[in-house]
């Protein structure tokens, strides 16, 4: 009775959709995955023939002549450096918005969260020059200006702000005073409280807001565009595009697919690995 | 008292400081010097940028390809939402109450949410070079290469200027879906199964129930996705950028208005211009961030 229900025609199109758009999804990349090991002939003679041998060197010409590594160890540099302070001062300004009354918090937050109707194109060009400016400044200028990961990392914090800070204040709200107040009156400072008592508890948040972030800042394409425009700087995404644009008819295409592939298996690993916290994370910041 | 007083004050200060100028450094100093330099001509070499009013502005009203922009900006507005979240609240259905007696999810609906959600985990720029290489006009292109052995002619998914916006549009649907779906699961899930099980008792079939009962609780969330891709269909650019012939093209035929900012900016140098530019997509943004909060006024069911 029951098995019968479940195999009616309706299930069975049921099935047959949910197939179709499964399939609309891996087709293209095992594709890649496939055209990846192919050689240059082979890619060009029809696009679904079986590799006649595994050209693994397509991935070594990626690696070295496509600098996909350094890329990727470009991208992950100013990943964890921006992340990390993301979320060290997100937290931070997040926590004292949400809990500590003052005149101009309100006026702070606002200007914090304003950042989310503005889109990034219309900062496009001062970002670049105020960017260029920092250069110039005494000292540090070297490290923070034009083509520098450091001013970039610096970059990717600001324009971090907005939703870290709307999202984790509207966590913090939700936690109980009583537990930092009994630590207060042991004679615990503000700032102890802060990140021996407060940033435990607020850990799903945190959690949640740090793949966001991750994600975000991995994928990030328009800010490295303009601000590292060095080829030695560039992060995966700059060298993953510009492979296929600049490269034009005589690109070495066996290498192209190498690269794509190099670029999506690591996300495939940590996704498949994370995919619940993944989900969760990135799905958040909507259901608040 | 007053040590104490002291205190919070310093270490409120403290921990505002190094956010606090970030962000006014190059977050808001950039966004409030576009509007002044939208009223200048400056082409960033220049020490000081002549003032020429709204001179840019005029000109923009008569520059076709910013508003061919505007108006692939405009459609992808309307069409994206549409059709991604159509495609999502079936799958969505489908997996969570598409099951057995209609309450119930489908078998390996956690496989499913799992796959579909993977394109949202990839840059945007690794799906540009992907889909570049699928669509490829040639026996080469993943799509192209089946349908010639066939002995069909191929198809110019990217190189036909009638076509090449639909493409971008598919594309950008391929990648969204499966966060919609999620998103739409985690509100279907927050509802209580009674509300199904009663609407079945009374004897609603699977459509009525999705129509009746589904979508009127789904709504917030809805909306939610609606403003979502509102602001991701407003804000397109690497898709266009990388995978499009001729960076917007063929003959202006997919372009969008950040990729006519960027174009300006670094292409020509025209920073002012620009900024002008910019100026107007913000004004676009503001308008549809209005809009969108009129029409979501809508009574929230209780549950």
């Amino acid at each position: 009775m029951e098995r019968r229900r479940r195999l009616g025609p309706l299930g069975v199109l049921t099935h047959l959709a949910l197939v179709i758009w499964t399939l609309l999804v891996l087709v293209p990349l095992l594709w890649t995955f496939l055209a990846s090991v192919k050689s240059e002939d082979e890619i060009f003679g029809s696009a679904w023939s079986l590799p006649e041998t595994l050209r693994w060197d397509n991935f070594a010409r990626a690696w070295e002549q496509a600098h996909i590594g350094q890329y990727m160890i470009n991208s992950v540099i100013v990943v964890s450096f921006s992340t990390f302070g993301t979320m060290l001062v997100g937290s931070m300004a997040a926590y004292v918005l949400a809990r500590y009354p003052f005149r101009g918090n309100r006026t702070i937050y606002t200007l914090f969260v304003a950042g989310l109707a503005f889109p990034f194109f219309l900062a496009l060009s001062p970002l670049f020059f105020v960017v260029q400016n920092m250069g110039n400044v005494p000292l540090i200028g070297q490290f923070i200006g034009l083509n520098t990961h450091a001013g970039a990392v610096l970059v990717y914090i600001a324009y971090s702000m907005p939703f870290t800070i709307f999202f984790l204040a509207a966590f913090f709200r939700t936690l109980p005073t009583s537990v930092g107040e009994a630590a207060m009156v042991d004679g615990a400072s503000h700032t102890r409280v802060f990140f021996q008592i407060m940033m435990p508890m607020a850990k799903p948040g945190i959690i949640s807001i740090t793949i966001f972030n991750i994600l975000g800042q991995w994928n990030q394409y328009q800010i490295p565009l303009i601000l590292l425009q060095d080829r030695d700087k560039w992060v995966l995404s700059q060298g993953i595009a510009d492979i296929s644009t600049a490269a034009g008819y005589d690109a070495d295409w066996a290498a192209l697919f190498a690269a794509l592939t190099l670029a999506i298996l690591p996300m495939l690993v940590v996704y498949t690995v994370f995919q619940r916290q993944i989900q969760s994370g990135l799905t958040a910041g909507a259901l608040k | 008292m007053t040590f104490n007083r002291y205190r919070r004050g310093l270490f409120i200060t403290s921990f505002l400081a190094a956010p606090v100028i970030l962000y006014l450094v190059y977050v808001i100093s950039p966004n409030v010097q576009a509007f002044y330099i939208a009223m200048t001509d400056w082409r960033g070499v220049s020490a000081t940028p002549a003032f020429i009013g709204l001179e840019n502005f005029e000109r923009l009203l008569g520059d076709n390809v910013f508003w061919k922009a505007v108006s692939h900006n405009a459609a992808l507005l309307v069409l994206l939402p549409v059709i991604t979240i159509v495609i999502a609240l079936f799958f969505a259905f489908l997996l969570n109450v598409g099951g057995r007696q209609g309450v119930s999810g489908i078998r390996g609906s956690t496989f499913y949410r799992v796959v579909f959600f993977f394109p949202q985990v990839l840059a945007v720029t690794i799906v540009a070079v992907l889909f570049q290489q699928v669509l490829r006009p040639d026996a080469s292109g993943m799509l192209n290469g089946p349908l010639m052995a066939l002995g069909i002619n191929p198809i110019g998914f990217l190189s036909d200027s009638g076509l090449a916006f639909w493409s971008v549009l598919g594309v950008l649907v391929w990648q969204a879906v499966g966060f919609y779906v999620v998103l739409f699961s985690a509100g279907l899930a927050s509802i209580p199964k009674e509300m199904f099980e009663a609407a079945q008792i009374d004897g609603a079939g699977r459509v009525s129930m999705f129509f009746r009962v589904t979508l009127p609780l789904l709504w917030d969330t809805v909306q939610v996705a609606w403003v979502y891709l509102g602001i991701l269909a407003m804000d397109v650019f690497a898709i266009v950028w990388v995978m499009t012939v001729q960076q917007g093209g063929p003959d202006w035929s997919t372009t969008v208005m950040a990729a006519e900012i960027y174009r300006n900016a670094f292409g020509y140098f025209r920073f002012g211009y620009a900024s002008a530019l910019g100026v107007v997509m913000f004004l676009f943004t503001v308008g549809f961030a209005i809009l969108s909060l009129r029409l979501s006024r809508r009574e929230r069911i209780e549950y």
